[in-house]
């Protein structure tokens, strides 16, 4: 695979020739909020709106896999069902290391046993251009999670390397669009040793919190904290918004709701987000919640980061270290590596 | 791949399978029998469940009630929410949703050769049931059999036939039930635990079935914790909420199972480590 350099000016050039292309192109644009500007992934109009200096997005581009809603079937009242596949493509520019992690994480869970050709579908039409971490922010600890720079799973990686980016190709799908660059160079070997010192920067440096031992060590280290007081500790101001779940990278439990048409004849299964810290989420008919405590709820996620998804997935850790649960907790208790770190003061990793 | 050549498995895609049969066991259970419009046949293991619906109302998790043997398949709906409610004013011919099977089912070769004991409360019966008549009509491969069954109160009371049908059956002994007691109720008034002492077969040999309300398990495990059941020979049949029903969703986890993949029959022992299980 090649790896080339763009000078700024031919990068932009090559984003408004995608842009300019027949594909739908989605990167990170700075949005006027409420609460003073962010950034998140949306659809460029033109390269100028690309911020690839960004700190961290609202929302993580999970959500052009696995979107908020979507339509899985459509149906006629009452009778057949038939399915609803989106085969739309898109060109996603600004993925950070720790999210296209997550995203090589849901693509193994959705494969895995019964294959979700919804998701699947989707993932395959994604063409990801992803890019190193220029601006740490506020809460990342990707550092301390082992995600601060990323092998496999992008189509092209982009490190901005002050007056160009070096690009890499990680599939052929991403050789095939890189080669339509003009302009591109084949990266020297300074070029190179620029990139790498950035990489090895944000190894150590994507850490506002750090957490006190080693990724591999949270499914043993819980394996013993199952009754720790840290879950009543922290629940007790939890307010079960589900920010947490919604902002999270590596959350993937959703809810299927039917929705009839105008007409009252035809309609459409659809898939929404859902989050196990919700109140309602095990419940059953006849009102029965099989996972009612606040403090269960609270731990439940916080297992499934650690322990429980991992089993999943070869052994890795379903934190990726992005801290939009940080971010997003208004009562400032989401923060996963605050709750390891607390169960460290008493049980050490074996 | 678009609507008209999808060529790959949509999990979430329901078939359609036409009521055959549909009758009330009481004032909330109704009784339904169903075959594939396809003609194929479910396919399925005594103890798994199906994802139940109706386009435009939604779809739930209904455990199959009958024996893999037969044609076609059945199910009872408790009407309880929503779509169950809907589910009460279908009548035969009328038309639902089925994906499945799903779930693990009973390990009927491991149970052969065992006296098996079934303790059932209320709609727990439904599920047992596919394994009832499974083992009853292969009775040759099977030790005694004793079937529990403990109801609230009288008029809830369902397979009433099917209880009696079986008493009848030589090797098979029915002990039933209720909590409340009743005037034209002339049996045991006590909850179903009442009549674990009442069992003439070794609990200790026995393969022990278990399936009722959430609240009924801790009961029956320390009754049979008394009786010095080892938890290898206790299997339950859990109920949580399984959505998807093919392990995605999340809903049904307890700890780190999904129930719709490694459930709903567990055998007690494997639940050990699964702190939310019961």
């Amino acid at each position: 695979m090649s790896i080339k350099k763009l000078s700024k000016d031919v990068f932009k050039s090559f984003v408004d020739a995608l842009i300019a292309s027949d594909q739908q192109v989605i990167g990170v644009k700075e949005k006027v909020q409420a609460k003073g500007n962010r950034f998140a992934f949306d659809n460029l109009q033109s390269a100028d709106q690309l911020r690839l200096d960004y700190d961290i997005t609202l929302l993580p581009p999970k959500k052009y896999m696995l979107p908020q809603d979507e339509t899985l079937l459509t149906f006629k009242v009452a009778g057949e069902s038939k399915s609803k596949i989106d085969n739309s493509k898109l060109i996603l520019i600004g993925v950070h290391p720790y999210d296209m992690i997550a995203i090589n994480q849901m693509d193994e869970l959705f494969s895995q046993d019964q294959q979700d050709n919804h998701y699947m579908t989707r993932r395959k039409n994604i063409t990801i251009i992803a890019c190193d971490v220029a601006t740490p922010s506020k809460n990342v600890f990707a550092s301390s999670m082992g995600t601060a720079t990323v092998e496999s799973g992008f189509d092209i990686l982009l490190t901005d390397i002050g007056d160009a980016y070096v690009a890499q190709a990680g599939t052929d799908k991403g050789e095939k669009l890189l080669a339509k660059a003009s302009g591109a160079v084949n990266a020297s070997d300074d070029d190179l040793a620029k990139r790498k010192a950035i990489q090895d920067k944000n190894k150590d440096a994507l850490n506002k919190h750090k957490l006190n031992c080693k990724p591999s060590d949270l499914p043993g280290l819980l394996e013993k904290a199952y009754d720790h007081p840290v879950w009543e500790e922290k629940a007790k101001t939890c307010y079960s918004c589900g920010s947490c779940n919604t902002t999270c990278p590596t959350c993937y439990c959703f809810d299927v709701q039917d929705q009839v048409n105008w007409d009252l004849k035809t309609g459409q299964r659809e898939r929404s987000w859902d989050g196990c810290l919700l109140e309602n989420f095990a419940n059953v008919a006849g009102d029965h919640n099989f996972r009612k405590p606040r403090e269960a709820r609270f731990r439940h996620r916080l297992y499934r980061k650690g322990k429980y998804v991992p089993t999943k997935i070869g052994g890795q850790i379903a934190c990726v270290g992005c801290g939009r649960c940080i971010n997003g907790c208004i009562p400032d208790i989401a923060n996963p590596v605050a709750v390891y770190n607390r169960i460290l003061e008493d049980i050490k990793p074996d | 791949m678009c609507d008209c050549c999808s060529s790959e498995k949509d999990i979430y895609l329901p078939e359609l399978a036409t009521i055959t049969k549909a009758e009330m066991m009481n004032q909330t259970e109704m009784f339904m029998h169903l075959e594939f419009d396809s003609g194929k046949e479910l396919g399925h293991q005594a103890g798994q469940f199906v994802e139940v619906s109706i386009a435009g109302i939604g779809e739930a998790p209904i455990s199959v009630s009958s024996s893999p043997q037969q044609k076609g398949f059945e199910m009872v709906i408790r009407n309880v929410g929503r779509l169950t409610n809907a589910i009460h004013g279908l009548k035969a011919g009328d038309k639902l949703g089925i994906r499945g099977p799903y779930g693990s089912g009973y390990p009927v070769d491991e149970l052969k050769g065992k006296d098996l004991v079934f303790i059932c409360g209320g709609i727990g019966l439904v599920p047992q049931r596919s394994l009832i008549n499974y083992v009853v009509s292969n009775k040759d491969e099977y030790g005694k059999i004793v079937i529990l069954q403990g109801t609230k109160e009288y008029e809830q009371r369902i397979y009433t036939e099917d209880l009696k049908k079986w008493d009848d059956i030589d090797g098979v002994t029915v002990l039933e039930t209720i909590d409340v007691a009743h005037d034209s109720w002339k049996g045991n008034v006590g909850v179903v635990t009442t009549l674990i002492p009442k069992i003439e077969v070794d609990l200790t040999a026995a393969m022990n079935l278990v399936c009722g309300p959430p609240i009924m398990y801790k009961f029956v495990l320390m009754a049979l914790q008394e009786k010095k059941v080892s938890h290898d020979n206790i299997f339950v049949n859990l109920e949580r909420r399984m959505k998807c029903g093919v392990g995605k969703c999340g809903h049904c986890q307890m700890n780190d199972q999904y129930v719709c993949q490694t459930g709903p029959v567990y055998r007690y022992s494997e639940l050990a480590s699964v702190p939310e299980a019961i």
